[in-house]
C-alpha cells in the first residue's frame, strides 16, 4: 500500500497524497490550527475510549455475580431469582441455536439474492432495485418485525409446525406434541429475515469485486453460467462471503426485540426446535428494568458480558477476514 | 460439409462444436436459475407482507388527534415527542464526536497505524449488540442520576449512532479529491481552513446523509430504551424522568387486551415505519447517485 492510490501526482510528484501534511504554523492562525488538531485528537480518543469504558463498566457491574458464581455460571442450568441462584446455560443455548437456525436459512437465500443482483440474470435497473428493496428490510425496526412475527407470521407458520410435529416427532429436533408457534424455530426464521440484508449486501459487493477476466476465461473454456459460479466465482469470493455470514451471525446473536416477542421465553432447555426457548438479549430485556440492584442485576450484566464477548469474537473475526481479503485483492 | 473441409476443420470436431449441451448440464442450469430466482422472491415476501399488514391494519385507526394526545388518551403524542427528544440528545452527543473522528480518519493520515486502530475500534463498536449498549448506559447514567431518564436513553442511542457517523463521514471525506486540498494549501490555507472551508463544504451532503441514516437507525432502536428511558403513559415531566418513545410504545402495548390500545400499536407502527423508511430511502437515494458519479 505504498503510493498506490490513483492520483496523477504519484509519479510526477514525490507526494504520498493519502498523507498530505496541510498543517500551517504562522501566528494566530497556527494556534487555531494547533487547537483544531488537539480537538480532533481528543474527540477521536473519546470514540476509542467508548469501547474500553463500555467493557470496563459492564465488567464492574457484573463483578458481584462473577465473584459469586465464577466460570460455573456458564453451565449452570437454574435461574431462580428468589433464591439468588443464577445459571446461564439455557440462555447461551437459546442464543446459539436460534442464531444457527438463522444462518442456516439466511445464508442460501442471501447468497441467491447476491448472485441474482450481481450476475446478469436480469436487466441492470431491476437488479439495483432488487438490491435496494432487500436492503430496506434492514431499516425496519426490530420491534415492528416482532409485531409482524406474532400477529401475521406465526398464524401462518403454526399449522405447518403442527404438521411437522405430527409426522416427524420421531426426530428429536421436532419432538413436541403441541407446538404453539412461539418457539426456537420461529425465532430462528425471524432472525433469518433480519440478517438477510447483511449477507446479501456484503456478498454482492464481494461478487462484484471479482475481476471480469476470471468469469470470461471460465466461460471461454465452455462452462455454463452456474458451473462458472460454483467453480470460479464462489471459490474466489469464499472468504468474503464467509465474513459476510459471520457479520450476520454477530447481528443475530445480539438481536433482541423481535426474538423476545416470538421465542416463547422459557428457560427450559429442550432438544426440540418446536419448544419455546430463551436468549441472552431476551432475558436482559425482560428482567433488567425490574431487577434489584445486587446479585440479580449482576447476573444479568454477567450475561451481557458473555454476549459481548461472543459477539466481539465473531465480529473481530469477520473484520479481520474482510481486511485480509481487501489486502489480498489489492 | 464442404465448407469445413475447405477451412481444414475435422468433421468430427465440427460435429462436437454444434452438439447442444448434455441434458444433465442443461438441467442443472435451469434448476439453479429457478432456485436462485425463487429464493430472491422468497426474500422479498417478508418486506412486502410487513408493509402491507401494517398499512392495512393500522390505517383505519389513524386519526389526527392521536398526534396530540398522550398514550393514556389513546394517542402517541408523548411518544413522538419522547423519540424526538431522545434522538436529539443522541445526535447532539454523537454528531460532533463522530464527525471529528471521521476527520481524523480521512484527513490526518489515512493509512497510519493510529488511524487503522481507530477504524478497527469503530468497526467493533458497530457490532456491539444494542442490548449491551443499553446495559452500559444504564450502569453509567441510571446509576449516577438514580432515575430512568431521556438523557440516559440519549446516551445509549449516541453510542449506537457514533460508529455509523464516523464511518460515513470518513467515506464522504475520502470522495473529496486530494487536488482540492493541495490547491487550498498552495493558497496558504492551513489545516483548519482547508478542512472546514474546502473539504467539509464539499462533503456536507454526504455527511448529512450519514447522520440521517444514523438517526433513522437510532429512532427504531428499542432494546436500549426499555431500561434507560423506560416508558410513561403521559407526557414526560422533564429530561430526568421516564420518557415514552414510539418503539417502546409498540413493545409495551402489543399484548394489551384492550382493542383500542391494540389498534394504537398498529397505527404507531405506520408512523414509526414511514418516518424511518422515508429518511433511509431519501438518504440511500442520495448516496447511490453519488457513487455512480
Amino acid at each position: 500500500m505504498k503510493n498506490s492510490s490513483n492520483s496523477p501526482y504519484n509519479n510526477s510528484l514525490n507526494l504520498n497524497d493519502e498523507n498530505v501534511e496541510l498543517i500551517g504554523n504562522n501566528g494566530i492562525k497556527g494556534w487555531f490550527d494547533q487547537g483544531f488538531t488537539w480537538l480532533v485528537y481528543t474527540f477521536t480518543a473519546i470514540t476509542v475510549a467508548m469501547l474500553f469504558v463500555m467493557s470496563w463498566t459492564i465488567f464492574q457491574e457484573a463483578r458481584p455475580a462473577i465473584a459469586k458464581f465464577g466460570i460455573k455460571f456458564l453451565w449452570g442450568q437454574d435461574w431462580d431469582v428468589g433464591n439468588e441462584i443464577f445459571g446461564a446455560l439455557p440462555y447461551i443455548y437459546g442464543t446459539l441455536v436460534s442464531s444457527a437456525i438463522a444462518i442456516l436459512f439466511a445464508f442460501p437465500v442471501g447468497l441467491a439474492v447476491a448472485l441474482v443482483t450481481s450476475e446478469n440474470f436480469l436487466p441492470r435497473s431491476i437488479q439495483t432495485t432488487l438490491a435496494f428493496v432487500v436492503q430496506l428490510i434492514a431499516a425496519i425496526p426490530s420491534v415492528i418485525i416482532g409485531l409482524w412475527g406474532i400477529f401475521v407470521f406465526i398464524p401462518v407458520l403454526e399449522p405447518l409446525q403442527r404438521l411437522i410435529a405430527k409426522y416427524f416427532s420421531w426426530i428429536p429436533l421436532f419432538n413436541t406434541t403441541e407446538p404453539f408457534g412461539t418457539n426456537m424455530l420461529t425465532a430462528g426464521i425471524i432472525l433469518a429475515i433480519m440478517i438477510l440484508p447483511t449477507i446479501a449486501a456484503i456478498s454482492r459487493d464481494v461478487l462484484l469485486a471479482i475481476p471480469k477476466e476470471l468469469r470470461s476465461s471460465s466461460m471461454a473454456l465452455g462452462s455454463t453460467r452456474w458451473e462458472t459460479i460454483f467453480r470460479v466465482l464462489l471459490p474466489a469470493g469464499f472468504s468474503g462471503i464467509v465474513s459476510a455470514a459471520m457479520l450476520a451471525l454477530g447481528r443475530a446473536l445480539g438481536e433482541t426485540m423481535a426474538v423476545t416477542m416470538v421465542i416463547g421465553n422459557s428457560s427450559q432447555i429442550s432438544a426440540s426446535l418446536l419448544d419455546p426457548g430463551y436468549t441472552i438479549p431476551s432475558v436482559i430485556a425482560n428482567e433488567f428494568a425490574e431487577a434489584d440492584r445486587g446479585l440479580h442485576i449482576g447476573a444479568l450484566t454477567y450475561l451481557g458480558l458473555v454476549l459481548f464477548g461472543v459477539t466481539l469474537f465473531v465480529n473481530i473475526g469477520a473484520i479481520l477476514l474482510v481486511e485480509w481479503v481487501g489486502k489480498k485483492n489489492r | 460439409m464442404s465448407g469445413y473441409q475447405k477451412s481444414g476443420i475435422e468433421p468430427s470436431f465440427a460435429n462436437e462444436l454444434f452438439t447442444p449441451l448434455p441434458k444433465s448440464r442443461q438441467f442443472f442450469t435451469y434448476l439453479m436459475n429457478a432456485i436462485a430466482l425463487g429464493f430472491t422472491v422468497i426474500a422479498l415476501i417478508p418486506l412486502l407482507s410487513i408493509l402491507w399488514e401494517i398499512i392495512s391494519r393500522g390505517i383505519s385507526g389513524l386519526k389526527l388527534e392521536m398526534f396530540v394526545n398522550p398514550v393514556i388518551d389513546f394517542g402517541f403524542g408523548n411518544a413522538i415527542l419522547g423519540t424526538v427528544v431522545i434522538v436529539s440528545i443522541a445526535a447532539l452527543l454523537s454528531v460532533p464526536v463522530g464527525i471529528l473522528t471521521g476527520i481524523f480518519l480521512a484527513e490526518f493520515g489515512r493509512i497510519n497505524p493510529a488511524a487503522n486502530f481507530v477504524r478497527f475500534i469503530t468497526n467493533i463498536l458497530t457490532g456491539v449488540p444494542s442490548i449491551v449498549v443499553g446495559v452500559f448506559a444504564y450502569s453509567i447514567n441510571v446509576f449516577v442520576t438514580k432515575t430512568f431518564s431521556a438523557i440516559a436513553a440519549g446516551f445509549a442511542l449516541a453510542t449506537i449512532m457514533l460508529p455509523v457517523i464516523v464511518l460515513t463521514t470518513e467515506e464522504a471525506l475520502k470522495l473529496v479529491p486530494t487536488d482540492q486540498r493541495l490547491a487550498s494549501a498552495a493558497l496558504g490555507g492551513n489545516r483548519l481552513q482547508t478542512t472546514f472551508r474546502i473539504v467539509i463544504t464539499a462533503a456536507l451532503p454526504a455527511i448529512t446523509t450519514g447522520i440521517l441514516l444514523a438517526v433513522a437507525r437510532a429512532s427504531g432502536e428499542t432494546a436500549p430504551l426499555i431500561f434507560t428511558a423506560l416508558f410513561s403513559l403521559d407526557w414526560s415531566e422533564g429530561l430526568l424522568s421516564p420518557t415514552a418513545s414510539l418503539p417502546v410504545l409498540i413493545y409495551n402495548l402489543y399484548n394489551d387486551p384492550d382493542p383500542q390500545k391494540h389498534q394504537l400499536v398498529w397505527t404507531t407502527s405506520i408512523v414509526l415505519l414511514s418516518l424511518i423508511l422515508f429518511v433511509s430511502i431519501i438518504s440511500r437515494l442520495i448516496t447511490s447517485k453519488r457513487k455512480i458519479k
